[in-house]
This record gives C-alpha cells, sequence and structure tokens, in this order.
C-alpha cells in the first residue's frame, strides 16, 4: 500500500520534543563565541525630524562596542521601490519602530542601557495615521513625491456598470491591520571569515532570497554570502526573504569586525516587523432579487505603511476580487498609500484574504437585501465545474473546482436547516444570546508567484536518500511530506530518507517557502529529480541483471529493480545498483519550471452566539471543507487547516494593531494586542474532498493559506448574521465586544 | 551574586547579575536551551518551566528567587532511561506541534495541568493552557495531545 495518503507523524518532532529545536538564539556554533549583542534605538515617534543624536553617553556606557548612525553607513541606498528606504533613519523618521540607531555590547544584559542613553531629538512633523489621512494629501509624507498615492492599478471604472440591476449594495469594509507575531521574534546571528565571506543565520523563509538581498545591501558579489536556517519559529510570510534591519547587523559586523547576534524584544517586534493586511475596500454588488448578480466593483485602498515595500498585495486582490462566482462584469481597481505607520508585507494569505473578506460579505449584504438565505444567493453565482479552466474577469486562470459541491458538503455535515430553526427559535423567544450562522466559500491561488523550484536526489552505495530542496519549511512538516513521496516513488523506507534545506552552499538554488507553494512546486521538483535517478538507475540495474533497459522496471512496493514480466526472477536492490554505479552517480539536479499557479477552495460555516447584552462573542463551532487536490500526508495537511482557521478566526474576532491619530502603536505587546488563545477557539470540524490539479506533477494544490482565508469571512459574516434581525447590517473586524455592543446601540438609536 | 538551582537534576551554581532572569540562567549558565523567550510581557508562556513542581514563567522569576529551588526544563522530562514523557508522545502523535518554539512552554505547561487535574476535559485543557500561545496550531492538536497524555480516548 503506498505511504501517500497516510497517517505519518512527523520526522521533524523527535528534537522539537526532547531538546527543543535550535532557533537563532539557540545556536552555539563556535565561529560565533565571543559574539558581540545587538539592539537597535528605535524610533518612539511617528514622523518627526532628527536635529540631533548625541552617541557619546553611550559609547562610554559599560560594555559597548560600537553605536553606529546613519551617517556612518557607507552602503548604496537600499531596494528601489516608489521611495528608497534608509539603513537608519536619516534625517527624519516615518513610523514609530524604525530603525536609528544600532548598539553593540560585550553582554545581552548592556543592550538596552546603552540603547536607552543615545540621545536623539526629535521635532515632531505632523503625522498621517490612517488611509483616509493618507488620501486627503494634507500632509504629505515623502514631500520629493509629491502624494501619498504611491500606486494606482486596475480597472477605469463604468458609470453604467449597475445600470440593468434590480438591487444595488454599497459598503465600506475595513481589513485592519494585524500583526503576524511568530512566535520567534526577528533575529540573526553573523560572522565574516578570514576570507571575506559572511556567513550569516537569520530567522526566515527563504534563505536563497535573503542571500540575494543582503549581498546586494552590502554591495558583495552573491558568492560571498553563505546564508544557513536554523530551525524558524513561525514565520506567516512576515519572514520572507530579509528585512533591512539584517542587512544592517550583516554590515555593523563587517565594520566592528566582531561576529553578532541579535534577536529583538517582542515589544520591537510589534512595531518594527512588518504588518499585514491593513486594506479598505469599498464593495458594490448589484443583480436580481432572484439572487443573480450582474455586477461587481472592488475599490481597494491598501495602506502600505510609512516604506511601501509589497504594492503585489492590493493587486493580488485585484485579481482574487471575484471570487468562486460567475459574474458578468467584475471591475476592481487598487491604490497604494503610504503612512506613518510599520510597513505592511505579507502576512498568512497575502491580498487573498482581503478579496474574499471583501467578496464574501458583499454576498451576505446582497442576500439581506433581497431577503434570500446566503447559501442559496452563493448556488446561484458559483462557477461551475464545466466552466474550468475559468479565466476570471480580473485575469486569474482557474484550474478546477467543485464549488457547489463543498459548500452542499458542508451544509448538509454542520446542519444547517437545523441550526436556522434554533436560530429562528431563539430570535422568537426574546433569548439575549443570539445565535449567527456565517458562511464563506473561498478560492485561493497557490504558488501564484509563478516560480519554479530546485530539487535535488542523490542515492548513496547504502541504498539510502538525500533529498535538497530550495524551499524552506518552518513548521509545514515538509521533511515528513518530501520523505512521503520519495519513499512512495523509490521505494526505499522513510527513515532511509534524509531531507535538507536551509544551508545556500548546499541548496544554492531555491526560492523557499510562501504562498503555499512548497508541496506543488518543491514536492514536484523533488519527484522531477528522483524520475531522473530512476531512468538512471534504470539502466544501471539492467546491466546487473544482464537483461534490457526497457525490460527494467522498479516495484516501488519492495523497493526493488525487477525484469518487468519476470517477478520472480533476480532482482537488485536499490543499494547494489547504486554501489554498481559508483557514488554520486545516482543524482539529479532539477528546476521545475512549470511554476503555473493553482486555486484551492473550500466552503466555511461559522456559528457563533453573541450576548446582545455585553457584546461579547463565543465561536462555538467552525466546519470547514478545504479542497487542495490529493493529501499526501493527512497529520500535517490538518494541522496546517487548524492553524489557519485559528489565525482567520482571530482576525475576524480579536486581533488588531491600532495606532491613535498621532501614529503612536496602542497595541504594542503581547500584552496589549489580542492573541487569540485555546479558550477562544472551538475544537475544528473539518470535512474533506479532494480535487487534483493537472498543473503539476503530483496534481495538489496548496493549503497553508487556504483555511485562513475561508474562516475570517465566515466568522465576521457569522457575527453579523446574529445580529440582523436587531437591524445590523454591517460590523468592521475585529468584532469585539465594543464593537458589537457599540454596533447595537447605533441600532437602537435609530429606532 | 552567587546561584545555585537544581536543574533536570543536575546543580548548576553561577556567579550572576542580580537581575538575571531565570530563563536566563537556565540557558546561558545551564546551557539548556530548549525554553525559549518569546515575549517580555509574561503573556507568552514559552519560557515555561517547572519551579518545585509548579509552572512558572521563567521570563518573570529572577534567579536569585530560584536559589536553591529545582528546576525542571523540557530536557528534564523524559525518563533516565531516555523514555519520553506522555505527553513528549502526544504532542508527536497528535501533531500538536509546528515550528516547535511554543512545544517547550506548552508541554511544561501541560504538565503541570495534568498534575493538578489528572482527567481534564477538553475545555478544561483550553481554560489550564490559556497562558501559553501558539501561532502555528490552532490549539486543536495541542489539546488532542493533553488528553491522550492523560489517558483519556481523543476523539479526532
Amino acid at each position: 500500500m503506498s505511504i501517500v495518503g497516510t497517517r505519518v507523524v512527523r520526522v521533524e518532532d523527535e528534537k522539537l520534543i526532547t531538546t527543543g529545536g535550535t532557533y537563532i538564539e539557540d545556536l552555539r556554533e563556535e565561529a560565533l563565541t565571543g559574539a558581540v549583542h545587538a539592539m537597535f534605538v528605535r524610533s518612539p515617534i511617528a514622523h518627526a525630524r532628527i536635529t540631533s543624536i548625541d552617541t557619546s553617553e553611550a559609547l562610554a556606557a559599560p560594555g559597548v562596542v560600537a553605536v553606529y548612525t546613519a551617517e556612518d553607513i557607507d552602503l548604496a541606498p537600499g531596494a528601489a521601490g516608489p521611495v528608497a528606504e534608509p539603513w537608519l533613519a536619516d534625517g527624519v523618521v516615518r513610523y514609530v519602530g524604525q530603525p536609528v540607531a544600532l548598539v553593540l555590547t560585550q553582554e545581552r544584559y548592556q543592550l538596552a542601557d546603552a540603547a536607552e542613553l543615545v540621545d536623539v531629538d526629535y521635532e515632531p512633523l505632523d503625522a498621517v495615521a490612517s488611509i483616509d489621512a493618507a488620501l486627503s494629501d494634507e500632509t504629505v509624507i515623502f514631500p520629493e513625491h509629491g502624494s501619498n498615492l504611491m500606486q494606482e492599478h486596475g480597472h477605469e471604472f463604468d458609470d453604467n456598470a449597475f445600470a440593468d440591476c434590480e438591487v444595488v449594495i454599497t459598503e465600506t469594509i475595513v481589513n485592519q491591520r494585524v500583526a503576524p507575531a511568530p512566535l520567534e521574534v526577528r533575529g540573526a546571528a553573523c560572522v565574516w571569515g578570514e576570507d571575506g565571506r559572511l556567513t550569516f543565520w537569520p530567522s526566515t523563509q527563504n534563505p536563497q532570497m535573503a542571500r540575494t538581498i543582503i549581498a546586494a545591501g552590502l554591495g558583495v558579489g552573491e558568492e560571498s554570502v553563505h546564508v544557513i536556517t536554523p530551525d524558524v519559529g513561525g514565520g506567516f510570510g512576515a519572514k520572507i526573504g530579509a528585512d533591512p534591519d539584517a542587512v544592517v547587523i550583516a554590515w555593523a559586523s563587517r565594520k566592528a569586525g566582531r561576529a553578532v547576534r541579535w534577536s529583538e524584544t517582542r515589544s520591537e517586534n510589534m512595531t518594527a516587523m512588518t504588518h499585514g493586511r491593513a486594506q479598505q475596500n469599498t464593495v458594490t454588488v448589484g443583480g436580481r432579487r432572484d439572487g443573480t448578480i450582474l455586477a461587481f466593483r472592488l475599490d481597494i485602498v491598501q495602506d502600505a505603511g510609512a516604506y511601501p515595500r509589497t504594492l503585489f498585495l492590493p493587486t493580488l486582490t485585484e485579481l482574487m476580487a471575484s471570487g468562486v462566482y460567475h459574474f458578468p462584469k467584475v471591475e476592481a481597481r487598487s491604490r497604494g498609500v503610504v503612512t506613518n505607520t510599520t510597513p505592511i508585507s505579507a502576512y498568512r494569505g497575502a491580498g487573498r484574504p482581503e478579496a474574499t473578506a471583501a467578496i464574501e460579505r458583499a454576498m451576505d449584504l446582497f442576500a439581506a437585501e433581497i431577503g434570500m438565505d446566503p447559501a442559496e444567493v452563493r448556488k446561484v453565482n458559483f462557477i461551475r465545474p464545466d466552466e474550468f479552466p475559468y479565466q476570471t474577469p480580473t485575469g486569474a486562470v482557474y484550474d478546477t473546482g467543485e464549488y457547489a459541491q463543498a459548500l452542499d458538503k458542508v451544509l448538509e455535515n454542520a446542519g444547517y436547516t437545523e441550526l436556522r430553526a434554533e436560530q429562528a427559535r431563539r430570535r422568537d423567544s426574546g433569548d439575549p444570546v443570539a445565535l449567527g450562522l456565517g458562511l464563506a466559500t473561498y478560492v485561493e491561488i497557490t504558488g501564484g508567484d509563478g516560480g519554479g523550484e530546485s530539487g535535488r536526489v542523490d542515492i548513496h552505495a547504502d541504498g539510502s536518500v538525500t533529498a535538497y530542496t530550495g524551499s524552506s519549511p518552518h513548521g509545514q512538516g515538509l521533511d515528513t511530506t518530501l520523505a512521503m513521496l520519495l519513499s512512495d516513488q523509490l521505494g526505499v523506507p522513510m527513515d532511509r530518507i534524509t531531507v535538507r534545506h536551509g544551508d545556500t552552499d548546499e541548496v544554492p538554488k531555491g526560492v523557499g517557502t510562501f504562498g503555499s507553494r512548497s508541496l506543488q512546486l518543491g514536492g514536484s521538483a523533488v519527484r522531477q529529480a528522483a524520475d531522473e535517478v530512476i531512468e538512471r538507475a534504470k539502466q544501471v540495474a539492467a546491466e546487473l541483471l544482464e537483461a534490457s533497459t526497457d525490460d527494467m522496471e522498479l516495484n516501488a512496493e519492495a523497493g526493488m529493480w525487477q525484469v518487468r514480466g519476470a517477478p520472480s526472477s533476480r532482482t537488485v536492490t536499490w543499494a547494489q545498483v547504486a554501489e554498481k554505479a559508483g557514488e554520486g552517480q545516482l543524482s539529479a539536479d532539477v528546476w521545475f519550471d512549470k511554476g503555473t499557479p493553482t486555486f484551492p477552495f473550500g466552503a466555511h460555516l461559522a456559528v457563533v452566539e453573541v450576548d446582545t447584552l455585553t457584546g461579547k462573542v463565543v465561536l462555538r463551532r467552525l466546519v470547514a471543507l478545504d479542497d487542495a487536490g490529493p493529501v499526501v500526508n493527512p497529520v500535517t495537511f490538518t494541522g496546517q487547516r487548524h492553524g489557519g482557521l485559528g489565525q482567520g478566526a482571530a482576525q475576524a474576532l480579536l486581533e488588531v494593531m491600532n495606532y491613535d491619530a498621532d501614529g503612536n502603536p496602542t497595541t504594542a505587546t503581547l500584552a496589549d494586542y489580542s492573541f487569540i488563545t485555546a479558550t477562544e477557539l472551538p475544537d475544528f470540524e473539518l470535512l474533506d474532498m479532494a480535487t487534483p490539479t493537472d498543473r503539476n506533477l503530483l496534481g495538489v494544490k496548496g493549503i497553508g493559506e487556504a483555511a485562513t482565508i475561508g474562516s475570517t469571512p465566515a466568522v465576521h459574516n457569522a457575527v453579523v448574521d446574529a445580529l440582523s434581525h436587531l437591524g445590523v447590517k454591517h460590523i468592521d473586524m475585529p468584532t469585539t465586544p465594543m464593537r458589537v455592543w457599540q454596533a447595537l446601540a447605533r441600532v437602537r438609536e435609530a429606532d | 551574586m552567587r546561584v545555585t538551582i537544581e536543574i533536570n537534576g543536575r546543580t548548576v551554581t553561577d556567579e550572576v547579575e542580580d537581575r538575571t532572569l531565570l530563563v536566563h540562567f537556565v540557558r546561558e549558565n545551564a546551557g539548556l536551551t530548549a525554553t525559549n523567550i518569546g515575549c517580555d510581557t509574561t503573556s507568552c508562556g514559552a519560557c515555561t518551566v517547572l519551579l518545585d513542581g509548579e509552572s512558572v514563567k521563567s521570563c518573570t522569576v529572577l534567579a536569585a528567587q530560584a536559589d536553591g529551588h529545582k528546576v525542571t526544563t523540557l530536557e528534564g522530562l523524559s525518563g533516565p532511561d531516555g523514555e519520553q514523557h506522555p505527553l513528549q508522545r502526544s504532542f508527536r502523535e497528535q501533531h500538536g506541534l509546528q515550528c516547535g518554539f511554543c512545544t517547550p512552554g506548552m508541554i511544561m505547561a501541560s504538565a503541570s495541568l495534568l498534575a493538578h487535574n489528572p482527567k481534564p476535559t477538553r475545555d478544561e485543557v483550553r481554560e489550564g493552557l490559556e497562558g501559553n500561545l501558539c501561532r502555528c496550531t490552532g490549539y486543536h492538536n495541542i489539546v488532542s495531545a493533553v488528553i491522550e497524555a492523560s489517558g483519556q480516548e481523543v476523539d479526532r
């Protein structure tokens, strides 16, 4: 029986549950002996002119090795976006948390003492702390740019787009700023060798990309940078590549001639690591009273933060604007603006959750207006299975989908009809605790970067296997998944297969892990490499068995080579074949270049109870079907879904990164930021379906972000649904008790 | 000041600053790096260890306060023969970890939870682990892992 598709516990876990992993702070490499510690001095003000920096007192403090400011930095400006981001603030600071100076000390405990002594004089400037303030251009953050508007993209809106509609609904939906907040904060360690080569250990999702960024930042060739990624304590999109801080650390190490260790504090992380989401989206949806939607418009404004690093996010939202629906007319446009807040970048889903949140709220708003059940409105408008491949009006080409079937399975298994009946009973009896049902049907894009991935497979003389992947897992369990694929393909037991990644000398080419790309691209690369190895082995086995190459076959069940049609005759093992071939001969190093995106989909139903007296929301149930094609390992597949459901629900219920009108963050520690805990989440109820794709060698789609994308609007819709009979039509996320209570108070006042 | 702490059955004595936190003593002076630091507000629980058998967040305890006391970390949880603790086995079996950063603290908090409530319900596990944050798992499988370690049937 094939191991693929069966439940296999992770090979990664052994050390994690005994001695713990080796994260950045755990590195005890000899080369790091005597390393100095680094801490950034960060701006406490959102927008200000730096009038002076006095480092003399800090330099005199115990253990201080160096204090660097912008004027010490002899690097070319960083990567060019619409506006350049300085390595250390140069003349002006533009968000709370922006690095202004770097302190190096002998001992860890000397860092904070010394950093406090760096005396920076700030002359405050007006802060731009919201999208509306940015759009007004009353204060322009980059005067040389002339406006806070950094990007415009997408459709011209047609004045007559909704002319044929019986019903037109418009709503502005805030997709709030959230903090990715991986449990391990950002950090790095590095040392320059006598050969002038840098060894750099970052906490990153892609070592090769980190190498490229660091080498470019330092102005050295990529061959001069060796990146090694130890265990990574979570990334969620925010550890893609390397932040400018990492380049400064590498530069400081060279400048000081010392090995350097850097680990930010959690409070720093909350303001200095990029945030996610932060869109303000206006949806307009129009159609007929029978539920048919004729036109959909999405007007996206992305708050890019102080330095726009990732303006692809709003364009991805445009691309996925119309979701799982076949609408005759779809218009989407986006604008990206700068504000005096922490820069925005990828966070689990990166652009797609925002699209799904908008369209799925719009479907419910439309359903409520025409008095139709939200499930029925969705069914009327789904793209049908016979329409695939389906090109959306905004340019995405979906591979395969069974949207109606997914929704039906969720409704049936969750007992949707009974839940609606219970809701009606509660409403009739005047129960102050209201029941809410929220649906989201979604499609998402995985491997959306369209790039490829590297894969290498070596079969050693003892028959054991080493595989190398350019993907860079950080909790996803890809080592286990790839070993399962290879075990299945080669007939070699799991414990004879080692998967390696994360070292750029060992795996020079790679793209890494983001956008749920690793299995479909990294897995396909390893599959392709193994295919090549099998072809070579076939010739060697034929020599050993004195048979024709064409007659050789691999019995993957037994892990033996045999003559086709004569299984009872002589066989040879992988070890025999590898021995005969000679060390290094059964090896293939490939680049899987068919990086076509795939489109996982699903349907989620959330059930909430809302106390209409206090506003408290309790998430009772989350029923989720996520279809990402065939499943390699149900253990990790389920784990990714659970994690996504938890993070998605967190955005709907609790999490928000808040700033006051002056741009001061008010949720800058985990004590203030409402990180979701075990008590706020239910046991998840998962349903399975597997619709393969034809776009890669494995037929698989990505699962890393899917559940995040579906769960947020499902939970959000459930909260609004709970209050719909009281006249509430919309509440922005997070649906905290205060927000709910205020929405109810507004309705009562209006009555 | 001089501090002596018995960590996982081994006596560690060292000279430290008065302000040294227990978590740093464990990691730097005793060289046991499983215990992680995830925040600076005692909110995340990644640094949870047992102090005389009770779970504490070791970022909120001074090394000096633990002077003369016994500390158990994840590394000390396996038996002397290397046999894993039921929680270590169940976290693996139930896929109660992904990136693994919260795991040492999560397992130590779970050990304390089970010591006080050997047969908890799923809701009681959720309440008991409220002080430990995980960003990867959505907690579902962590709850299952604790239930399995308690010898109860896990209803997946």
